[in-house]
């Protein structure tokens, strides 16, 4: 049923759409619509540039409010454990430190983890229970790092003191890395729970690999007899090789920046110790727990200067992880 | 190529699988036990005070965390509204103008890089362009840092969900003398209008969970929230500076924070993903 209001501007009868235009009026309008369209674009690319401008201005803004530290240490900061807000002498050593052995043990426990996860849900089970555990396991991706926070300061710690750490104690002895009071927490602890989260981007990124490996090329090794694995080691693993260093740069770049896990159970001292059950720091930690503390300016830029080293670090790894995937997609053609 | 014996081989096999089986056990296990930890802990300190009342000081028994709350979402909100508009528009670029420039490979590439940079560096980035400048804390740098965080997330998955609209689409509307910008917010807006919502739903997720890029932009607040131009209170760092505290009756509080914060984002993360999924299959 059609309403026709009294006002209606068009009478009943001739269609309601669009009319079409004046004659007359059509060079003006393509003019303008030429206008439209470029500066159509101009908007566009202004706001995609924004994105490569952020990054020059991260290093920029950074370096210009670290060079009071960088003036005065030099390259004596990177080189230096000292951090005594008190008599205004700092180094990144300890913070470095701490990032790397904690990104090692992250990296050494989640690479070979993520590998079997992810070989388990594409090659070993049906395709439906792969895909939930797959999903299941990406779910751990998604929880916000200040929940692995909590739960590593006052579930996992504890658990660390009263079980892991004093079986790690007695099966090691007189081993460096394990001795000191089983606290919970410190840069075993941090590791750990490094490892768990960036376990999901590892296995999520290697399963894709795994699943690109061709059929035929499996089904003829288990044609002459293969064991799954050994299809899985000398085939599957062989084929996915780049596409795996890939995923586990994208856990590295991960894992070196992360700041609140890592906060809540790093212990926050800043002697290097041998130990990996004493407390320790990171650079992201330390910014974390002494940036809104840090009035003096000298103390400021120190820690500015220390978030520069970590962004140089992690855009690094980043550049690296980038150009190395897109090295492989040119070579497989395909996207990941 | 040296022979072993089969019985070797199938018992190399079988140790191998289990051990990944073992490794698949162990991943859920650990997702369980964070999620229950959270869920035993949080539940009970979730009460209707939580949702209503303002902090009390240490040793106070009761209270809640409504200033938080609200301080959290009109945070994000304001991220949303300055991150998505600009987020969308740079990812037009890309898809409808940049599929073979240069310019728009250096985005991609950079957007990439965004992506993995630490969260607490854009904090530092932000603290020095706009608290340092100002002299204070406030909600709008908290918002602006959590805007920069969002804002290749975004980029990317626009670009991504207008590329899956077909291109004979955009042709037809351009035969008709359509505009190109008329094509692209009337007609192939419309095609990947819910793949672009869940674009944003994911970016909302993501960064609504941040706590390291707000330490020294939003800093946090006991008070209510009047307006974002000081410091704002915010549920993430109320959860860092309760959970330091000595305070049982805080952690507790930091407890129901953490518990509100994960169902969130895991709500909007699973359907987000989910609408995803259904796309791609299509």
């Amino acid at each position: 049923m059609e309403i026709v209001f009294p006002s209606n501007p068009h009478p009943a009868g001739t269609p309601s759409g669009v009319p079409a235009p004046p004659l007359e009026n059509t060079s003006p309008s393509k003019v303008r619509r030429k206008d439209g369209d470029s500066l159509f674009r101009l908007v566009t690319l202004g706001s995609a540039l924004v994105i490569p401008l952020l990054i020059a201005g991260l290093f920029v803004s950074l370096t210009d409010m670290s060079m009071p530290s960088i003036r005065h240490f030099g390259l004596k900061f990177i080189l230096s454990s000292a951090w005594n807000p008190v008599k205004h002498d700092f180094g990144a050593l300890s913070s470095i430190y701490g990032t790397l052995i904690s990104t090692l043990i992250a990296m050494v426990i989640a690479v070979p983890l993520s590998l079997a996860i992810a070989l388990f849900q594409v090659e070993l089970i049906p395709p439906r229970l792969g895909r939930f555990i797959g999903s299941s396991i990406e779910l751990l991706a998604a929880i916000p790092s200040i929940i692995y926070g909590m739960w590593g300061l006052f579930v996992f710690a504890p658990f660390m003191a009263d079980h892991v750490q004093p079986f790690l104690a007695d099966i090691t002895g007189t081993l460096p890395f394990f001795q000191g009071p089983p606290m919970g927490i410190g840069l075993l602890t941090a590791g750990l729970i490094l490892a768990l989260m960036i376990l999901p981007f590892i296995t999520s990124v290697a399963s894709d690999v795994f699943r690109m490996v061709p059929v035929q090329l499996k089904e003829s090794a288990y044609g002459m007899g293969s064991t799954t694995f050994e299809v899985a080691r000398k085939v599957t693993l062989r084929y996915g090789i780049d596409g795996i260093v890939g995923a586990a740069f994208l856990g590295l770049g991960r894992a070196l920046g992360e700041t609140m896990a890592v906060t809540f159970v790093i212990g926050n001292s800043h002697k290097i110790s041998t130990s990996l059950f004493t407390g320790a720091n990171s650079i992201a930690s330390t910014l974390a727990n002494e940036f809104t503390e840090a009035s003096d300016p000298l103390y400021l830029s120190s820690l500015v200067e220390l978030g520069l080293i970590l962004l140089v670090i992690t855009i690094g790894v980043q550049i690296l992880s980038q150009l190395w995937l897109k090295r492989m997609r040119g070579k497989s053609g395909r996207g990941l | 190529m040296k022979r072993r014996p089969a019985t070797f081989r199938k018992l190399t096999n079988r140790l191998v699988v289990g051990l990944s089986g073992g490794a698949a056990l162990l991943g859920l296990f650990f997702l369980g036990w964070i999620l229950m930890g959270v869920i035993l802990r949080g539940i009970s300190a979730l009460s209707p005070d939580f949702f209503t009342k303002l902090p009390t000081p240490p040793g106070v028994p009761g209270g809640g965390l409504v200033n938080a709350i609200v301080g959290t979402l009109l945070i994000t909100l304001a991220a949303v509204l300055l991150g998505v508009p600009l987020g969308i528009l740079g990812g037009i670029y890309l898809s409808e103008f940049g599929e073979h420039s240069r310019v728009a490979a250096t985005v991609r590439f950079a957007a990439n890089v965004l992506m993995g940079t630490p969260s607490i560096i854009v904090g530092v980035f932000i603290y020095a362009i706009i608290v340092f400048p100002t002299g204070h804390f406030s909600g709008y740098a908290g918002a602006v840092s959590l805007a920069v965080i969002m804002l290749p997330v975004v980029v990317r998955t626009t670009e991504d969900m207008l590329r899956l609209v077909p291109n004979t689409l955009r042709e037809s509307a351009l035969a008709l003398g359509a505009p190109r910008w008329k094509v692209t917010f009337q007609v192939v807006f419309r095609a990947a209008k819910s793949g672009l919502l869940t674009g944003v739903l994911l970016a909302v997720a993501r960064v609504s969970g941040e706590t390291a890029p707000l330490l020294f932009t939003a800093l946090n607040s006991p008070y209510w929230v009047k307006s974002l131009s000081g410091p704002t209170a915010n549920l993430t760092v109320t959860i860092f500076n309760y959970a330091m505290s000595p305070y049982r009756d805080w952690q507790r509080q930091a407890w129901g924070a953490s518990l509100l914060i994960m169902v969130g984002v895991l709500l909007a993360t699973l359907l987000g993903r989910r609408v995803l999924k259904e796309k791609k299959r299509k």
